[in-house]
């Protein structure tokens, strides 16, 4: 639920960052925290359980710049991933503007990405959000390790695609982050829209800001 | 937009709440009143500027009262309409507001806890009414003054990320 305050001329957008435990979320938060200008963001706030693990969220606010003379901020937040704490997992997503999906791409991961995707999608869904209708974007990460699955393997279990139904929409529409893919496709004479796609490695910081500027910027389009 | 839905206020509105804010200070004596929305967005402040970082602040309100509120469900209440967290010097009443809203109010030993609930209450239900009218306006489409405000503005989004 974006706010755009005409008196104090800013636009405030939510962003969630969401996916299996122990995925990487609080990392791509941390490293944003480290390499963004103490001006533009605030304190990060981890409401965390004494071994580190996400009790209740992360938070963290960070100014992106003016548009139209309006301050533009965004309200960064990650959910507890583990199965366990659904509650409180649900009630940061009252509001989203844009989500994250940060899956772990180690193989013996799969099925927990898996979970929470379809936990993600109920969610969601008791909010009455479409997840095929906002912003939305995942995040493949850990890359760097020996037992990461192929994209191609993970794409298919966790992005598979949706039946694109508006008209206007059913056009091939390419994946501007990856050549020869689309977005929006028409297989088997039916429309399929995907989410878009990034990999990344949070610890090293590699793919955190491009998944951030490709977030923001979705959430930015869906105001004008 | 889908999934969500955005809102927003104008002057006019602004001025109003912090009318009545600023009249509810001077009758319960309280220090400072906050505005969070349910997302966690601070909304306006009133009073004693805080001297801590408002926005963590307001995220972690938001987080309390929601969690609070699915208490609340659980023991079969339909909702805890206010919340008091109160300290050995400083307090806190939280209260909701057209439940989109809600109103954090701090205080200190000046005052007394039944001052600031008798009179937040009336605080509440003026408040009630500013949002009401303000959420109906915004339902009502057209007139949703958002509508287009970063229209055309693409070039300016693309150069915020270089």
């Amino acid at each position: 639920m974006s706010m755009i305050n005409y008196a104090s001329r800013e636009i405030n957008c939510k962003l969630v960052y969401y996916g299996p435990g122990l995925g990487g979320k609080t990392t791509n938060l941390e490293h944003i925290y480290g390499k963004v200008s103490p001006n533009t963001r605030g304190k990060m706030i981890s409401l965390a359980t004494e071994t580190e693990r996400t009790l209740f969220f992360d938070f963290l606010p960070v100014d992106l710049g003016t548009i139209r003379g309006f301050k533009t901020r965004f309200h960064l937040y990650t959910v507890p991933g583990q199965v366990y704490y659904n509650a409180s997992r649900k009630l940061i997503l009252k509001g989203v503007d844009g989500i994250v999906f940060v899956a772990d791409s180690q193989i013996e991961r799969m099925e927990a990405n898996v979970e929470s995707m379809q936990n993600l999608y109920d969610n969601m869904s008791e909010y009455g959000y479409d997840l095929t209708k906002i912003p939305f974007i995942i995040q493949y990460n850990k890359r760097d390790l020996p037992n990461a699955a192929p994209i191609r393997d993970l794409q298919a279990s966790l992005n598979p695609g949706w039946p694109v139904d508006d008209g206007v929409q059913q056009k091939v529409t390419p994946d501007p982050m990856h050549a020869g893919e689309n977005l929006v496709d028409r297989i088997d004479n039916q429309w399929i829209g995907r989410a878009p796609y990034l990999e990344a490695v949070a610890v090293r910081g590699d793919g955190v800001f491009d998944t951030l500027k490709t977030v923001s910027k979705l959430v930015l389009k869906t105001l004008s | 937009m889908a999934g969500a839905a955005s809102w927003s206020f104008s002057e006019s509105d602004f001025k109003q709440i912090q009318q009545h804010l600023q009249a509810f200070l001077r009758d319960s004596n309280a220090r400072c009143a906050l505005l969070v929305d349910r997302t966690g967005q601070l909304v306006a402040t009133v009073g004693e500027p805080p001297q801590f970082d408002a926005t963590a602040f307001a995220s972690l309100t938001a987080a309390d009262f929601s969690a609070n509120d699915q208490l609340a469900k659980m023991i079969g209440e339909h909702e805890f309409a206010s919340l008091v967290h109160q300290g050995e010097k400083e307090s806190m009443l939280l209260a909701d507001v057209a439940k989109r809203v809600i109103l954090v109010v701090l205080f200190d030993q000046r005052t007394t806890l039944g001052l600031v609930k008798l009179k937040g209450k009336g605080a509440v239900e003026k408040l009630n009414k500013v949002f009401e009218e303000m959420f109906n306006r915004v339902g009502a489409g057209p007139t949703a003054p958002e509508k287009g405000l970063l229209e055309g503005a693409e070039d300016e989004i693309d150069k915020l990320f270089g």
